[in-house]
């Protein structure tokens, strides 16, 4: 447990010697970015072991005065030990893929000083148990991305990035603005204190406001339906690892996690909110998809997906049953896998040809079998085809919609699949088949480090519907979801015992 | 109360020129008094009237009002963020303008859908 801190120490400061050791050798920045997401990625499967307990860590020994804490503390629970698998084995696999794919740009130790800065706020937000500190790391994340996004320094990758400043902007500010407030009702900044204290509070007016603007800010992160005008930009134009990390992990640490944590285990959710958050979740479902059918850019296509299946993450979410959240959680971690390997698909296929314009791509599928293969494997889970992991998670969103009484929700669930498959259909058809239209080549072939990275995450979209047999799931799934279910009781377990 | 209400006030204003301005470092402007507005209502959440520096020193009674220092602490830190955030959008701005030889957001949409 006390090795909690080193998800946010190495990386931060791995991504500075990063810098200053690439002087020395020209693959070093190659070297150390694998070596520390690969470190990370183990010692976060490591942490397994703590997913059932709640253990606190208290930077530099300030352990509470009579259950009062006085200084930061990093909390460990099965919420956070789920969210570390996620982000550091996703990071550990787009590095892999960048040491290939990075040929295109130039200045390789800054991308991955960026890349390990990502992380390093990633991995903050998702152990912190103070909520400036989780704001603090929320913006090191996003600074981190607006450079990302703008790796490549074109016109339109500046525009993209631009655009995300501005929004990602104001939803930070609107995060501080509610953190100001919340701090004057409570005066206190750790998660768990803070929940005691609003408990206890009679008054619960002021509340109202400050869950407004929380939901406009991690609304904002996490790119739901009416505010996710950034998101078809800055997704695509990013290098395609980052683009897979922004997608697969930082929508959804940002923006989900963090309103998960908030809503949940600090101001404790009310029916109005849940009901929110299903309208947004649906709206976000069906318009995302809806958008994604009418594109012909193949990232941007993926762009629009992600809208909408982070609108099912929500949905289950925001049901508020055990079932929904546990399902809602599922489908976050499947889509992070096939979402991730979409878009390495679709940096492969750009790397490759040169385009990622469907209209003019066609044969691929004999061209790039590595690609072609494991993005059949990654569109039928996204689409919901039975052995495939996202088929297991839509079902289970579609049985706890069911089963909260919400038969409505569950219809719009199976058409935003049904809708999914249609627009993937079109994927197949254009970039992968039409053996009519020859003609069509490729520069070079996909590098192995590429091939590899796709494959891991083919077989984790193949075997990953078995996090929810019941054995399986008491390890990991159970005891995040019951997390976000004991809700308010947060404050009882994160501050009590000493570690 | 109304002093809080008027940085809440000056944090919508800023919001206002971010979304209603067409020039981008207008826009750029917008987001910095959005920051001025929250840091300020943060400082003030901290001020107790008539209260010192929070510093225990000799000579002072028990119940002496001091300010509260936490809010000063964030608000350092908010500002620090506030910088980069700043100065890369600004970058980014000049940049833009590099490209397209124009800071009216309204010339520059290459990116649709």
């Amino acid at each position: 447990m006390n090795a909690a801190p080193l998800f946010v120490v190495v990386p931060l400061g791995m991504a500075f010697l990063c810098l200053i050791l690439s002087r020395l050798w020209k693959g070093m920045p190659d070297l150390c970015g694998n070596l520390t997401l690969g470190f990370l990625a183990v010692m976060s499967v490591r942490f397994l072991a703590f997913a059932g307990t709640t253990s606190r860590y208290d930077v530099g020994g300030w352990v509470p005065v009579g259950g009062i804490p006085v200084g930061i503390s990093i909390v460990v629970d099965g919420l956070t030990v789920l969210m570390l698998l996620v982000v550091n084995i996703t990071g550990f696999i787009a590095a892999l893929y960048s040491i290939p794919y990075l040929s295109q740009y130039t200045d390789r130790d800054k991308y991955y000083t960026l890349f390990l800065l990502l992380i390093a706020g990633l991995n903050g937000v998702v152990v912190s148990g103070d909520l400036f500190n989780l704001f603090v790391f929320l913006e090191i994340t996003a600074i981190a991305a607006y450079a990302l996004v703008a790796f490549g320094v074109g016109a339109e990758e500046l525009e993209a990035s631009f655009k995300y400043q501005v929004l990602g902007g104001i939803a930070s500010l609107f995060i501080l603005l509610a953190i100001a407030m919340l701090y004057q009702m409570t005066r206190t900044l750790n998660l768990a204190d803070m929940s005691r204290v609003i408990q206890n509070m009679p008054e619960k007016i002021p509340l109202f406001f400050i869950s407004v603007f929380f939901l406009a800010g991690f609304g904002l992160k996490a790119a739901l339906i009416p505010f996710h005008a950034w998101l078809p930009d800055a997704h695509p134009s990013a290098p395609a690892p980052v683009s897979a990390m922004l997608s697969g992990v930082v929508i959804k640490v940002l923006g989900v996690y963090a309103m998960c944590r908030v809503f949940f285990n600090v101001l404790g959710v009310t029916q109005d909110l849940m009901l929110v958050l299903r309208i947004m979740a649906v709206a976000s479902m069906i318009f995302g998809v809806y958008l994604a059918l009418g594109q012909w850019d193949f990232k941007r296509l993926l762009a629009y997906h992600s809208i909408s299946q982070v609108g099912y993450v929500v949905l289950g979410i925001g049901l508020g049953t055990p079932l929904g959240i546990a399902a809602g959680l599922f489908h976050l971690v499947n889509h992070t896998a096939f979402k991730a390997l979409l878009f390495l698909n679709a940096g492969a296929v750009e790397y490759s040809s040169g385009t990622r314009d469907l209209k003019r791509m066609a044969g691929l599928g004999r061209l790039l079998p590595v690609s072609a293969w494991t993005s059949l494997v990654a569109s039928f889970s996204i689409a919901g085809i039975p052995p495939f992991s996202g088929f297991w998670s839509k079902l289970f969103i579609v049985i706890a919609c069911l089963q909260a009484g919400q038969p409505v929700l569950a219809a719009f669930a199976i058409l935003g699949s049904i809708m999914t498959l249609a627009s993937f259909l079109k994927v197949r058809r254009y970039a992968f088949s039409d053996p009519e239209k020859t003609g069509f080549k490729i520069k070079r072939k996909t590098p192995r480090c590429m091939s590899l990275a796709m494959l891991v995450l083919a077989v984790f979209c193949t075997v990953m519907g078995l996090l929810f047999l019941p054995s399986v799931k008491a390890g990991l799934l159970g005891p995040a979801a019951d997390v976000l279910v004991e809700g308010v009781g947060y404050a009882g377990r994160a501050l009590g015992g000493v570690p | 109360m109304t002093v809080f209400l008027l940085a809440i006030l000056l944090f919508f204003i800023g919001l206002y020129g971010v979304l209603v301005k067409r020039n981008l470092m207008k826009i750029v402007i917008g987001l910095a008094i959005m920051e001025y507005g929250v840091n300020l209502l943060f400082v003030l959440i901290g001020y107790s009237k008539g209260g010192t520096a929070p510093i225990w020193s000799r000579g002072m009674s028990e119940g002496t009002a001091m300010v509260d220092p936490i809010p000063q602490a964030l608000v350092l830190t908010s500002i620090v963020i506030g910088l980069a955030t700043t100065a890369l959008i600004a970058a980014f701005a000049v940049r833009i303008y590099e490209k397209y030889g124009n800071m009216d957001v309204r010339q520059i949409r290459k990116l649709k859908g």
